[in-house]
């Protein structure tokens, strides 16, 4: 799944002679596009109420933009996933500057750490974290401390040309 | 990462630049390269925060891998400083005057320069060159037949 974009869909069943109003159900669902937000939105839907996309509609389909995309903020992802053997409940936590980019960086994590795909993967809820208290994991933790600072001390340095005359070197004392 | 900075300081690191809140940096891949910025924030151990006021690098989000660490910080930049206040340290700090006039920079400049060069240009400089070599031969002849 490409980049993530977070939509805010609006959908409801189609209205009946018994049901003239019927009731409007709002979902906030990451997807690459519209396409896919729409068809998550009748997965999750159909789910949790008798509704389905056969005999229902999409009212209205929004996208969702972060308020304040300059600002590094820590997320908190819940999850339910289906692995090879049965289905389990995660907390996991990402620092980025969007909704959408945590919840992408979660895709990537899952599959990388887990073998989970997109399919396999219901999000439950994403929250940022306000107080560094609150924060549970330590790959998190230790990026919050104050004065952190790191040395680089493996880098790549590519050659512009097509070839190059010596070796690269990746790991120096001095330069670095 | 807990102990990093104690165990720097106790081993005598030969680390000399880090990434670090405050630190400048040359960007060196996308539509601001070759500029200078300054780490605003760590975001994670692949990217940071970077803002460039004075250098037209727009803040944003951006590899480690794609940054070079420069000798230059600037002390006491809180984490997350904004873009105002970004600009106010870095005029402050003279980054821009040191860069200028380090030989990193202004071999940059000439690779640029020399990559820029037309056919016309790469000509003068030939017949530049040339007339160089002469007057350096011419010298040495002479000190040679003074010297003899």
């Amino acid at each position: 799944m490409g980049r993530f974009t977070e939509y805010s869909v609006i959908g409801r069943t189609l209205p009946t002679e018994a049901t003239p109003e019927p009731k409007l159900y709002r979902m906030r669902i990451f997807a690459p596009n519209e396409v896919v937000a729409k068809s998550r939105y009748w997965y999750y839907l159909r789910q949790l109420k008798k509704a389905k996309k056969a005999n229902g509609e999409i009212v209205a389909i929004n996208v969702i933009h972060e308020k304040k995309p300059l600002k590094v903020k820590n997320f908190a992802i819940w999850l339910r996933y289906d692995s090879r053997s049965g289905t389990h409940n995660m907390v996991k936590e990402f620092r980025a500057l969007s909704r959408a980019e945590a919840v992408e960086a979660m895709y990537q994590d899952m599959a990388a750490r887990h073998r989970a795909r997109f399919r396999s993967v219901q999000i439950l809820r994403v929250a940022e974290i306000e107080k560094k208290e609150d924060i549970r994991r330590p790959y998190i933790k230790q990026l919050l401390e104050p004065g952190l600072k790191f040395p680089l001390p493996h880098r790549r340095t590519k050659s512009k040309a097509w070839y190059a005359a010596n070796r690269p070197v990746s790991f120096s004392f001095i330069v670095f | 990462m807990t102990t990093t900075t104690a165990t720097s300081e106790r081993l005598q690191s030969t680390f000399k630049r880090f990434v670090e809140v405050g630190r400048v940096v040359l960007v060196n891949d996308g539509p601001s390269a070759g500029n200078l910025a300054v780490i605003v924030e760590i975001i994670d151990h692949n990217r940071a925060l970077i803002d460039g006021p004075t250098t037209s690098v727009p803040r944003q989000s951006f590899p480690y891998r794609n940054l070079i660490l420069t000798p230059y910080t600037i002390a006491s930049l809180p984490r997350g400083a904004g873009n105002g206040a970004v600009k106010k340290a870095f005029e402050k700090a003279g980054v821009l005057e040191k860069w200028q006039s380090s030989g990193w920079a202004k071999k940059l400049a000439a690779r640029k320069q020399r990559k820029n060069a037309s056919d016309f240009d790469r000509f003068q400089i030939q017949l530049a060159k040339k007339s160089r070599r002469e007057e350096v031969r011419k010298a040495y002849v002479k000190e040679k037949k003074a010297s003899a």
